[in-house]
């Protein structure tokens, strides 16, 4: 392949091959750090929850005046809602994983330690680890003689009454990693103020928190066995078949209904549901980079199209006198799609440096990680794939100029 | 003359359509993706009250200490009752407020209709006015009214029309939670964007209206929840709605307005001199930590644009560079292969001014198809938004004027400038070597 005569071809036309260069090198640039923000925002959208998420309803009503009796209202709902047909599992919780609502606590391993040990989802209800689906790693299931209810616990917690504070409590198996390493988490205790001592009796195998925005914090959660009373902040949850779902969502609000009819659904949501909302805008942001890195795609291989083409429309006579003294199509072919390889080599070689500069930036100014090394081939290979495609037509068009072009006069 | 440079330029675009389709398509395509991008951004950045916000403040207060502090050392980002109610107490800005957020059902007077949860404030008198809210009918409620705990509301348009059917129900009564209260206000249409006055609780962006207001002190009286975020460092010795007010837990937004740098040296002056004294009575066992931010300051503390928005913006400013580099090169190509056009039109006796003008015909001509184009497709970028974006978001993203003009603009301002150089370069051109080497 005879690079030499290329080169000296292309500082004929400095301007415009470097300007071509400067676009692939600020189109491998941008899409570099495009796909790297893409697969960030995939990677959070694949955070487990650890339930069972196609089998649950989330539904939450509204008293217009408030229950006498809160708790026998609680109790009397989840009754109801367990006679709907189709329903598997009820439960009443304060929060939902990647809800938009969350409860959490301070844990401390010490009750003297003055700095909480970390921050933890603190999850309320009975029945929750059943419905919710998710699995039993060791140790037992809360049992509704460990529940107290909201109240008491708190009229305990004024006067210092430890009997009728919860003792016990169900952690996940990466908060029970992070407070003790590669010990067994069983019988130990946690603190959630100096004298809620709650003991570890069951360690779960994965249950996100509510506004799970940092992902290495998202399982840490725990369950505690309070009980609270029906009022707008509390969500029923209904464990059912997938195929189910719509019916009993419909016979489930009925019931409820039936029970008070003075009472207003503020939500009913699949799980499904709650997902999508919660990665939204994460959903929002990858399929907007992808927009933006297709569009950048298109006016780039336009590019190349453009100034191929001129070229190629600009030199047909030397292309003839060269087919005149024997070159063969191909030679012409080759001779076009080096050129372009040379000028996307070169622009790629300047992209990955710009890449590099413009992921400083944003690591500077938007706390995005460092761009993994893996990143640069892919913008490497997509560029040039992009480049030989676009020169492709034109360079057919140069080939097919025929040797008698070289004999006409102008 | 100009006719003659736009006929002149037509047919040279004419010569050669693939290559004048491109740069089109080149400039369209990056003048749309940036500017939809760029509504997207102007609709979550945008000041809500650009007459006002720089005289209004939200002030913070330290009542956890060091322990409740985040890495950054800054105090919490809403109040505790007794602070805000201190601080309502004492009225040292001009107007302000303490607020809430509430969630009251109300009851149809019609038997047959079902009760509705509609979502609002309790506020302070001076909210309306130090937010220039804008009525349909009637006002706030007075100050009196405050004092007195008055069973008074301010509905919204929106509810108004369910309730009365849009009449002027000022002086009617509407049923909040099971309690008349008379309407003394009905909003005209008000749905500032961002939710400046709470964002704490709003995460800034809300597609619902808010459909109540009522005085904060009644609020608190008939035991209204906070449907806002209550944030705790400790767990309140008491429990219930009575426990969160007597707790150190933040869940009350405030903002003052004040009109002059004298008196936000006051109020902040006003701020730590509280401070000190809860530290002299022992109540606060740490040095005064308040932050006297006012609103736009305030909005960026709590990250009310959404960063992403920010990167995206970016992103697509590359796209459109990336563009105008493809759309120079195209140009660049076109024009420096004219200069035998060029030596003819010179030996002619054209004046360099007559070449600069023609060919800045042509590139106007290119640039303005493309921003058309553009324009077509920002339309339709703008348009299916909606597609990826939340709809709290893309609800407010649209084109409107300024965006149709500022399109246009760069679109052929940034044709003109890429055509400046080939057009420098041609029009240099000697007549006599150019006529000879042909």
């Amino acid at each position: 392949m005879d690079i030499l005569p290329i080169l000296s071809t292309l500082r004929r036309h400095k301007l415009t091959s470097w300007l071509l260069i400067l676009e692939i090198a600020l189109t491998c640039a941008i899409v570099c750090n495009a796909v790297f923000l893409i697969g960030q925002r995939l990677q959070r959208m694949d955070m487990p929850s650890g339930v069972a998420e196609h089998e649950l309803l989330q539904i939450q009503v509204a008293d217009v005046t408030a229950p006498s009796n809160p708790y026998a209202r609680l109790a009397e709902d989840l009754a109801v809602l367990r006679q709907v047909p189709g329903v598997i599992s009820v439960a009443s919780s304060n929060q939902v994983p990647f809800g938009t609502s969350s409860s959490n606590g301070n844990l401390r391993l010490d009750p003297a330690q003055p700095e909480r040990t970390l921050n933890a989802g603190t999850y309320f209800g009975e029945n929750l680890a059943h419905t919710l689906g998710t699995r039993l790693v060791s140790g037992r299931d809360l049992q509704s003689d460990d529940f107290i209810d909201a109240d008491t616990a708190m009229k305990a917690l004024g006067t210092g009454d430890s009997k009728n504070l919860p003792h016990v409590t169900l952690i996940t198996q990466t908060l029970a990693e992070r407070l003790w390493p590669g010990q067994n988490p069983l019988g130990r205790t946690i603190y959630l103020t100096p004298v809620v001592g709650l003991r570890v009796v069951g360690v779960l195998d994965s249950l996100a928190r509510a506004n799970a925005y940092d992902t290495a914090k998202a399982q840490y959660t725990m369950v505690v066995p309070l009980r609270m009373g029906a009022n707008k902040d509390q969500n029923y949850l209904i464990r059912t078949r997938p195929e189910d779902r719509a019916s009993v969502m419909v016979a489930a609000l009925a019931a409820l209904k039936k029970a008070d009819p003075q009472r207003v659904v503020t939500t009913r949501r699949s799980f499904d549901e709650v997902r999508r909302k919660f990665f939204q805008d994460d959903r929002a942001m990858a399929g907007m980079l992808v927009g933006v890195i297709a569009a950048l795609l298109i006016v780039t291989a336009l590019g190349i199209v453009g100034l191929a083409s001129f070229w190629v429309a600009q030199r047909r006579r030397t292309i003839g006198v060269r087919r005149a003294l024997g070159a063969t199509r191909r030679n012409i072919l080759n001779y076009f799609q080096t050129e372009n390889f040379l000028l996307a080599t070169i622009g790629i070689v300047l992209g990955m440096a710009l890449a590099y500069g413009i992921n400083l930036f944003l690591m500077l100014h938007y706390e995005l990680p460092r761009l993994p090394a893996v990143y640069f081939p892919v913008g490497a290979i997509v560029l040039w794939l992009v480049g030989q495609a676009a020169v492709l037509g034109p360079a057919l068009r140069a080939a097919a100029v025929p040797p008698v072009v070289a004999t006409r006069s102008v | 003359m100009l006719a003659y440079y736009l006929e002149l330029a037509l047919r040279s675009l004419k010569r050669s359509p693939g290559l004048t389709a491109l740069m089109v398509l080149a400039i369209g395509f990056g003048v749309a993706a940036s500017m939809t991008t760029w509504s997207v951004f102007r609709a979550v950045s945008g000041d809500p009250i650009p007459w006002k916000s720089a005289q209004l403040f939200v002030p913070q207060i330290d009542n956890w200490g060091p322990n409740g502090r985040g890495s950054d050392g800054e105090p919490p980002n809403a109040m505790s009752y007794n602070e805000a109610i201190t601080l309502m107490r004492d009225h040292r800005a001009r107007l302000q407020s303490a607020m809430y957020q509430i969630s009251p059902s109300i009851v149809p007077a019609d038997a047959s209709k079902h009760p509705i949860n509609v979502s609002g404030h309790a506020v302070y008198s001076e909210f309306f006015p130090m937010l220039d809210v804008p009525f349909l009918f009637g006002s706030g409620w007075s100050a009196a009214d405050d004092a007195q705990r008055a069973a008074v509301v301010v509905i919204s348009s929106k509810l108004n029309q369910k309730l009365f059917g849009g009449s002027n129900s000022v002086g009617r009564t509407v049923n909040v939670e099971g309690k008349d209260y008379r309407v003394v206000g009905v909003l005209n249409d008000w749905n500032p964007q961002p939710r400046f006055f709470d964002v704490v609780n709003s995460g800034g962006f809300s597609t619902g209206v808010e459909d109540v207001f009522v005085p904060f002190q009644r609020a608190i009286a008939v035991g209204m929840p906070n449907d806002g975020n209550t944030n705790c460092n400790a767990v309140p010795a008491e429990s219930g709605f009575v426990g969160l007010q007597h707790s150190a837990c933040v869940w009350i937004a405030y903002m003052a307005e004040l009109d002059d740098a004298a008196a936000v040296t006051a109020y902040k002056q006003y701020l730590d001199g509280y401070a000190r004294d809860m530290q002299q009575s022992g109540r606060f066992g740490w040095a005064p930590n308040n932050r006297l931010r006012d609103l736009p300051s305030w909005l960026d503390n709590q990250h009310v644009v959404p960063s992403d928005t920010k990167v995206s913006l970016l992103v697509a400013l590359g796209l459109l560079l990336a563009c105008l580099v493809n759309t120079t090169g195209l140009l660049l190509a076109k024009f420096l292969r004219r200069s035998g056009e060029i030596g003819v039109r010179r030996a002619l006796g054209a004046p360099r001014l007559a070449i600069y003008a023609q060919f800045l015909v042509e590139a106007g001509i290119v640039g303005l198809s493309g921003g058309l184009l553009g324009l077509l497709l920002t339309g339709v970028g703008v348009a299916s938004v909606g597609w990826v974006l939340p709809k709290d978001i893309a609800a407010l993203a649209r084109v409107d004027f300024s965006l149709l003009v500022l399109t246009l603009l760069v679109a052929v301002i940034a044709t003109m400038l890429a055509g400046l150089y080939p057009t420098f370069r041609a029009s240099r051109v000697q007549p006599a070597w150019q006529l000879k080497s042909n």
